[in-house]
């Protein structure tokens, strides 16, 4: 090939950092504006609203265990599942995925920050204080109605319950107010980082050179801009419908419930697929480190997802059925919701490609990325059976629903994460995880996870309704929802092993060294943990595995590209 | 332990490598954001058109803003001069262009002030009124925001200007302003033609 430059190294002399002490490093904990330091807040303040909303799910499971249970109160209850979406989605998902972009994606590309630094500590901290504020309601949202008082309106808040009359007191507009910072927040990194990865790439990184985990954060991001702010859109229409009097969803002034369902999930469902996409961008950059192998079918994952990043945007009304949208509109969304899961199939089997006859390493990383390849699998599945219109008529709002997404939630985008950190924990850190304990953490997961999830569908396909607070017994849904609450405990002590070996392993952990895994992409190029410049010296690429280029300069990739 | 790490760089280094400019490719994300924002609110106003309980209606009381269109529209070449002449490195014909950018834009925020004016104290119709105030109201309140962020933002660098701080170097960043403020020209297009045209 033409551009087949044999590749050079040069030697970074920068001195490792050495773990600050004392008070000031809060103040430039708060004041900073590197990549490296936001991402890490991101995914710190993520990994606190994680477990506060893991404790919501415990209430919920522990509510639900047995029959006319009296556990909680049905307000607290309401409160509890509301909470639980709405912090798991915004407060969670997002900002943990968008933290792992922001320390990734500079590093991949071999630039010294993102674009716009000022920009990226803006957006970080307006989705800091979005969950802040949510959270705020529990102790001020007064009001009329006595003490505080958390949203209990559902994470989609559907019209008009959250009309003034329905929903009293303050309750929520902290619930409308905190989504809307969130996602101002979210589209702000977004653009950060579309502009990064098109105006900051170092010499010799092509879009066709880009590891595919920067080029998936790039179509996510993209879907932020279209996705997300119809979001800010329909929460801008609550705001003024609460605060002063107007009528876009007040059913009696002639406004419309359906039009708030739209706008919810003309956002809801491409925000699932902004959630994804990073998870299929981690694992497509640990499957191949841990099977020896170059990814199979670079252009075809690149492909498959600027596809699902467009068929995305026109599936949302599948979350509709039951509404009544007549024929053409129900066929319409079937055949989008159905044709999505080609582009997705195409990337499973590409994965599937890379690790057949690849010499498989199964350290902790590739344990949970081939569990998320499993499940997610499984959770593609049911999701085409709810596809089908009439399936979806019987099955709406069940427990089905509720297993299906969540072994989406879990099984894929959260397997794929537990993956993420086992395999950037050292860089981030300067330390590897801890192995046993890593395992642990992965038996117990997979374990309880399925004895919830797998468990959860029957009760829905029994008619199990979603968001009710106890039932009769006698229905046949107690042996699987007793089960459920067992998987539920199981998985909450695999996440105290985790959040364990994450503390542990700081101050324990082996040291890592800049490469630990044998790695290809230019993040393992540099020290572990990164200085705030990044690169001492600025890189130059060649191929798609700088790294393998410079290990095995006999038999570069460039040669092949 | 070690304590250094190896770096790839390229023997040569033939071809220059360049890569777009990070403002612009930002403002055409903000722009794709906004775009979205707005293309809701549209949908809005279009899905409530005709199902207003109560009156006014739009046909009873709205006038076609020619004047403010008119402004508006021609204010997006006055702000391409601006940019055109820095780039020639003309910072006063460019400080002039900005001048007439922003008088411009507030003549156009002037009309809406007094249309607004109109229907509120003599035509009755506030956001609370009917759907059509809602819808109208909330639509035409968005783009007059962005009008006057944008005004904002060209003061900011009209002051700048005059204290002789702008250079030719500065070109690219006030193309990006320019952008912004040709897009929120281009919004007002789809809501004139949404709202007194097929609306009325």
């Amino acid at each position: 090939m033409a551009n087949a430059t044999t590749t050079l190294e040069a030697i970074d002399l920068t001195t490792p950092v050495t773990r600050p002490p004392g008070p000031g490093v809060v103040y430039e904990w708060l004041t900073t504006v590197d990549h490296k330091k936001i991402g890490l807040m991101y995914i710190v303040y993520a990994l606190l609203f994680l477990v506060v909303g893991g404790v919501q799910a415990l209430i919920m499971r522990i509510q639900l265990a047995v029959p006319n249970n009296h556990f909680v109160s049905p307000q607290v209850f309401n409160q509890s599942f509301t909470m639980h979406g709405t912090t798991m989605i915004f407060f969670v998902a997002v900002p943990v995925l968008f933290g792992f972009g922001n320390y990734l994606i500079p590093l991949m590309i071999g630039a010294r920050d993102m674009a716009f630094p000022r920009l990226n500590a803006f957006s970080f901290w307006l989705s800091a204080f979005g969950g802040f504020l949510l959270y705020l309601s529990y102790f001020a949202a007064s009001g009329l109605y006595g003490a505080g008082s958390a949203p209990d309106v559902g994470w989609f808040a559907y019209a008009p319950l959250t009309a003034k009359v329905f929903s009293p007191g303050h309750s929520t507009d902290y619930w409308t107010l905190a989504v809307l910072m969130s996602g101002i927040g979210t589209t702000g990194t977004a653009i950060n980082i579309v502009a990064t990865t098109i105006c900051m790439r170092c010499k010799g990184m092509t879009l066709t050179r880009m590891p595919l985990l920067v080029w998936l954060y790039l179509v996510t991001s993209c879907m932020v801009f279209v996705a997300v702010s119809p979001l800010t859109a329909a929460q801008i229409m609550l705001c003024l419908d609460r605060y002063i009097g107007s009528h876009f969803f007040d059913t009696q002034a002639g406004g419309s419930a359906v039009l708030w369902m739209h706008f919810f999930w003309i956002f809801g469902h491409p925000e699932v697929y902004i959630l994804i996409l990073p998870s299929f961008a981690f694992i497509n950059e640990i499957v191949p480190v841990f099977s020896r192998k170059a990814i199979f079918g670079y252009p075809a994952m690149v492909a498959a997802s600027v596809g699902i990043g467009f068929i995305s945007l026109s599936v949302w009304a599948h979350h509709m059925f039951t509404v009544g949208m007549g024929p053409a509109g129900n066929t319409f969304f079937v055949f989008a919701t159905m044709v999505i899961s080609v582009p997705t199939g195409i990337k499973m089997f590409n994965w599937l490609a890379t690790i057949w006859g690849g010499k498989v390493i199964y350290r902790v990383p590739m344990l949970f990325a081939v569990g998320f390849l499993f499940q997610f699998l499984i959770a593609g599945l049911t999701g085409i059976t709810l596809s089908v219109a009439p399936f979806d008529w019987q099955l709406s709002a069940s427990y089905f629903v509720v297993a299906h997404f969540h072994y989406v939630i879990v099984g894929g985008i959260l397997f794929a994460l537990f993956a993420a950190f086992y395999y950037w924990y050292p860089k981030m850190t300067g330390r590897m995880m801890n192995e046993r304990l890593g395992k642990w953490h992965f038996w117990l997961f997979v374990i309880g996870f399925h004895v919830t999830f797998d468990f959860m569908h029957i009760p829905g396909l029994l008619g199990m309704p979603r968001r009710v607070y106890t039932y009769e017994a006698g229905r046949g849904w107690e042996i699987w929802n007793l089960l459920v609450g067992i998987g539920a405990i199981i998985q909450g002590i695999a996440t105290l092993i985790f959040v364990y070996n994450l503390i542990h392993s700081y101050f324990r952990g082996k040291e890592a060294g800049p490469d630990p895994w044998d790695a290809w992409t230019l993040e393992w190029a540099t020290l572990s943990p990164p200085p705030s410049y990044n690169f001492a010296i600025e890189p130059t690429i060649t191929s798609r595995r700088p790294l393998w280029d410079l290990k095995h300069p006999e038999d570069p990739d460039s040669s092949y590209e | 332990m070690q304590t250094s790490s190896t770096i790839p760089v390229s023997a040569d280094s033939g071809e220059p490598w360049v890569l777009p400019h990070r403002g612009i490719v930002g403002m055409w994300c903000l722009i794709a954001a906004e775009s979205a924002i707005f293309l809701i609110f549209v949908v809005a106003y279009i899905f409530y058109l005709g199902k207003n309980l109560s009156g006014p209606l739009p046909s009873q009381v709205l006038e076609l803003p020619i004047v403010g269109t008119i402004c508006l529209l021609s204010s997006s070449f006055t702000v391409h001069a601006a940019v055109t002449a820095l780039r020639k490195g003309n910072v006063r014909r460019c400080t002039l262009a900005l001048a007439l950018t922003i008088l411009l834009g507030a003549a156009f925020l002037l009309t809406t002030a007094k249309e607004w004016h109109y229907l509120i104290y003599e035509a009755g119709l506030t956001i609370q009124t009917n759907l059509f105030g809602t819808t109208y109201y909330s639509l035409v309140g968005l783009h007059a925001t962005h009008v006057v962020v944008g005004l904002l933002l060209l003061i900011a660098a009209f002051l700048f200007s005059l204290s002789g701080r702008v250079t030719e170097a500065h070109a690219d960043r006030l193309e990006v302003l320019s952008l912004y403020w040709h897009f929120v020209d281009a919004i007002w297009v789809v809501v004139f033609l949404v709202v007194y045209v097929i609306g009325r």
